[in-house]
């Protein structure tokens, strides 16, 4: 049974087909990249997984398990885990409850017990720390816990949207344009990151990403999109050679 | 399961040794009911021995403060519950005084009709004494739970809308509260309700400002605060990182909507009277100008709005003398003062930050990026 499957599935917004008979098939440990121009409807399919869109048409299963009808915190809870385009961290909050809230449904209390400081609460809270401490040492950003999320470079703020949507401890990670705005050195070191993840705690991982380098790097299959509909898949190699995918991101060879 | 269950082949079970935690050495942890109970046995001994002063300085007038000093622990109480919605949960309420007024009736309806005239039956003493104050502790908790289950109904279904649709709804609802106490006659509708015992008093008011003061500190320092703020940063993220959103914004309705019964329990229970005219909209407020002003999500930032909310209008009564008019200028040096305070300061008093963490601020204590980009960014 493969971890994700989405079969077919259609989203309108009005008249406009965002995404048309989209269909992937993905196995634990598997880096797929997911390419496109913009407004291709890459994020789109995001949104659908993540359960922010419900789809017109289609089906979704994690694990078996359908997630057409689910609400994003119930998709997270099967083990689904995501990034967003344009950061979306708690600002105002510090980078270590930054990641625990990305944990949140692993620590388990009452509110009375939280309010009464019982050892189930220093116990979870515990476990709490140590697993954020730990995943931002993954990522350098220990040193930079108690600071505000919003006080932090760039390049740390997507760092730590990884972070953060690690604690979940996903089973499938949903990357969105992680090395968007990073440099080259930045983006090389984001790839070793994502491979180091992967293996670690044994991820699939979907990426969406703009950046030709990373992704015919990193990834082992590609699906390319334009105006919602996959025009190609296949390996990086494939993807690269294929006539209709170099016509979508250069348009049509010019008559001489 | 406290530490929650590691997802199989996460790679979670197989990771080194983890490192210390770094939160506070267990071997310095009493068992928490025992540090707690020795917490609360020094607050209540704090507040006895207040209370007794209180009752005994010999100054002119002293009546007249003391009344101040307790209304204005009712009124921390109702800021710092109306924080946890506002502050901490970012969810715009306009209906505290509409929760305060369920607590408030309900509690004085209980003693009036049945634990006063029960409590009269029984001699003068340390029997009467106890179960006096007994009783007021149910009655004041029942009316408190009561406005929870207000706080739940309006919270369910009205929640799914955000900002100035969730503030309307909230408004409306604590004007439909008015109006519909106005209109039972058992409970004195436009008369008010009178004859409630003087039960009340510095001591139950500032027991139960502590209490309001602890649930909200421990609260937003846990996984539940945790998910609140969440909400309030960014209900999308919230959402993808496994936060039931709906959930906790009606936890957090349900918990500042029965802190704020409580102090309208204790409230009735101290002015003897209670009238639907003292849960206008404009009660609901004053509430939340008292949050604004301290820095909405600073806990002691509401505390110390309340306390200056509750004496900037007695203190302003000089003004009058100072100025020999028979005209009262209050209120108009009152709005007066709150507009240049939000033009200067619109964060707040405190901004989200606690009174501490300001004042360690100015001895240059925090890291020097959070000093350079502090207040600029600062704004809700």
């Amino acid at each position: 049974m493969p971890l994700l499957e989405v079969k077919d599935v259609t989203i309108r917004f009005g008249g406009l087909t965002a995404v048309s008979e989209f269909t992937l098939s993905m196995d634990t440990h598997e880096l797929v990249g997911l390419i496109g121009p913009n407004g291709a409807g890459k994020t789109t399919i995001f949104n659908m997984l993540t359960g922010v869109y419900r789809p017109n048409e289609g089906e979704m299963f994690v694990d078996g398990q359908s997630i057409v009808d689910n609400k994003p915190y119930e998709i997270t809870a099967l083990g689904v885990a995501r990034t967003f385009q344009n950061i979306r961290l708690f600002k105002e909050l510090t980078v270590l409850d930054n990641v625990k809230i990305g944990g949140h449904m692993h620590y388990k209390y009452s509110s009375a017990s939280a309010v009464l400081h019982t050892n189930r609460f220093h116990k979870a809270e515990d476990i709490a720390e140590v697993d954020a401490v730990e995943l931002l040492r993954i990522f350098n950003l220990d040193s930079r816990a108690q600071q505000y999320a919003r006080n932090l470079p760039y390049g740390d703020q997507r760092r730590l949207e990884i972070a953060r949507a690690l604690a979940v401890r996903p089973k499938l990670l949903l990357l969105d344009e992680p090395a968007a705005g990073l440099n080259t050195g930045e983006t090389s070191e984001l790839m070793e990151k994502i491979h180091e993840i992967r293996d670690r705690f044994g991820l699939a991982i979907l990426v969406i990403e703009h950046n030709m380098e990373l992704v015919m790097g990193i990834c082992e299959r590609i699906f390319v999109l334009n105006f919602g509909k996959t025009i190609a898949q296949g390996t990086p190699d494939d993807v690269r050679a294929n006539p209709v995918v170099i016509e979508a991101y250069l348009g049509e060879p010019a008559e001489v | 399961m406290a530490g929650g269950q590691r997802v199989a082949g996460s790679g979670w079970e197989n990771r080194d040794a983890p490192p210390p935690a770094t939160r506070h050495p267990p071997s310095a942890r009493l068992p928490w009911w025992l540090r707690d109970l020795i917490y609360a046995a020094v607050f209540i001994a704090i507040l006895i021995g207040a209370s007794y002063g209180l009752d005994r300085i010999p100054i002119g007038g002293i009546a007249y403060y003391r009344r101040i000093i307790v209304l204005m622990g009712i009124n921390i109480i109702l800021a710092v519950s109306l924080n946890i919605i506002n502050g901490h949960a970012g969810q715009f309420s306009l209906g505290h005084a509409g929760f305060m007024a369920i607590g408030a009736y309900f509690a004085a309806f209980l003693t009036v009709f049945y634990f006063a005239p029960y409590v009269n039956k029984f001699p003068e003493g340390t029997e009467q004494w106890l179960l006096q104050n007994g009783l007021l502790l149910v009655a004041v908790l029942l009316g408190g739970a009561l406005a929870a289950l207000a706080g739940y109904i309006v919270g369910l279904p009205s929640l799914r809308l955000r900002g100035d649709y969730l503030a309307i709804v909230t408004l409306g609802f604590g004007e439909i509260i008015r109006v519909f106490i106005l209109n039972i006659n058992k409970i004195g509708a436009a008369r008010g309700l009178s004859g409630i015992p003087n039960w009340a008093d510095f001591f139950w008011v500032y027991l139960f400002c502590g209490i309001t003061i602890l649930i909200s500190w421990r609260l937003v320092r846990s996984s539940v605060g945790r998910a609140f703020l969440a909400i309030r940063e960014d209900q999308i993220a919230a959402e993808a990182m496994g936060v039931d959103t709906t959930k906790y914004k009606v936890k957090a309705f349900i918990i500042g909507s029965f802190l704020a019964g409580v102090a309208g329990g204790l409230f009735a229970h101290y002015m003897m009277y209670l009238n639907p005219e003292m849960f206008r909209f404009l009660k609901s407020f004053e509430v939340v100008v008292m949050v604004v002003l301290g820095g909405l999500g600073s806990i002691s930032g509401s505390v110390v709005a309340a306390i200056i909310l509750t004496f900037l209008p007695e203190g302003l009564r000089e003004v009058k003398d100072f100025l020999h008019t028979n005209k009262d200028p209050r209120m108009v040096i009152y709005s007066i003062l709150l507009i240049v305070l939000m033009l200067t300061r619109p964060q707040g008093l405190l901004g989200r930050r606690e009174l501490w963490q300001v004042l360690a601020r100015r001895k240059d204590t925090i890291p020097t990026d959070e000093r350079d980009q502090g207040d600029a960014t600062d704004r809700p």
